[in-house]
């Protein structure tokens, strides 16, 4: 959506009122999106990104459902094919940019005091502490928090959403704006599957179909090397799809998808 | 969590708006939330007034008109209502949809005092 050609009319908001106003005083109508200034941070990021041909994915999820240890895993079968970089977000401590760096891997901490998410601005802080040159994938790993992180772009160009089985199978049901958000969705930690009897693969897998969702479900283990393949498989996909775009002088903003933007913003107008 | 955040994006742009139209103050401002914005309206609205103190919209009523969640589904054509968590079809229940409306969030308008009332 932009904010100068009117697009953000959707069905729902076109009756917009020219109400009368008392004298000395006007009304303006606005239409504009609410987190203009952080928007406009993320599209001057995903240029930044783009210029570079980098591929730029979003990693958010609830604390603890593995983010960091499915990057070292990550990092640990593909530094030899790929250069990788890391930003860090969490509200206080180094530990998780020290365990990427331990992989030798460059990692910046964003620590967000009390903030429970990124948002653009400290994406763009963080990039002038990395050196980026021949970078392929920067991964960004939010704050552990399945609501706030999905109401802020940074500027990647993917959101991939983690579901522990530790969790519950209807989190997407509970956390729709959230998961609606993600370009994959990774069952992590599937290797405890078989010691926990209330996780049903099946129910969290519908309750993603339910939010009109058709984006690929991925179950691994990252600590067993179990189902690693296919997330490779995706984030080679990815950077293929990345590079192909940059020749063509296209980017994309995750969320929506392509159709979806042409429904949403140009429906009724 | 988020929705102080959102309120100070929001007052930034306000006043910005204000002072582009040399108002003395604003006195309402209305904005279209949907429910899958992400955004709480209630919160939104406890929130406002610690990022408006001290600003032209200190005072200023927010009014927040709630968005309807509309889908388009991609498999029979038709539009139909839809829940933040069962984002189907309404006719044939199929889940390959799209979202028409109800994620928004946008500021749509302000109302000023540009001048002192008669």
């Amino acid at each position: 959506m932009c904010d100068s050609c009117g697009c953000n009319v959707t069905p729902g908001n076109k009756h917009l009122a020219y109400k009368p106003v008392k004298n000395g005083t006007s009304a303006v109508s606005v239409l504009k999106k609410l987190l203009a200034h952080n928007d406009d941070q993320a599209a001057h990021n995903r240029t930044h990104f783009d210029a570079r041909g980098i591929l730029t994915i979003n990693l958010m999820s609830s604390p603890g459902s593995g983010k960091t240890a499915l990057l070292e895993a990550t990092i640990d079968a593909l530094k030899d094919e790929f250069k990788l970089a890391v930003i860090e977000g969490d509200l206080e401590t180094e530990n998780d940019a020290a365990r990427i760096r331990a992989r030798g891997v460059a990692a910046y901490q964003v620590t967000t005091g009390s903030a429970c998410h990124l948002d653009a601005h400290m994406v763009h802080e963080a990039l002038h502490h990395l050196d980026l040159s021949g970078v392929d994938i920067l991964f960004i790993e939010n704050v552990g928090n399945l609501v706030c992180p999905a109401s802020f772009d940074l500027g990647q160009h993917r959101n991939v959403a983690l579901l522990s089985v530790t969790e519950g199978d209807d989190k997407p049901a509970k956390y729709p704006v959230m998961f609606r958000a993600a370009g994959a969705v990774i069952l992590s930690k599937t290797d405890l599957l078989p010691v926990l009897d209330d996780f049903d693969p099946a129910k969290a897998e519908y309750c993603l179909r339910q939010l009109a969702s058709t984006v690929p479900l991925l179950p691994l283990s990252a600590r067993k090397g179990q189902g690693m393949a296919a997330w490779y498989d995706w984030l080679r996909h990815e950077l293929a799809a990345q590079r192909a775009r940059v020749q063509d002088g296209a980017t994309l903003k995750p969320h929506i998808q392509p159709e979806g933007i042409r429904l949403h913003t140009h429906a009724g107008v | 969590m988020h929705e102080l955040s959102v309120c100070q994006a929001l007052v930034i742009q306000v006043i910005e708006i204000a002072q582009e139209n040399s108002a003395r103050e604003v006195l309402m401002i209305t904005l279209h939330i949907g429910p899958l914005s992400g955004v709480e309206p209630a919160l939104l609205v406890s929130a406002f007034p610690l990022a408006a103190a001290g600003t032209l919209a200190a005072s200023a009523q927010l009014v927040i008109e709630s968005q309807p969640l509309r889908v388009h589904c991609q498999t029979c054509g038709a539009d139909t209502e839809a829940t933040a968590n069962r984002l189907l079809c309404g006719v044939c229940g199929d889940y390959h949809t799209q979202l028409i409306s109800g994620d928004e969030l946008l500021l749509a308008n302000v109302e000023l005092m540009t001048s002192l009332m008669t």
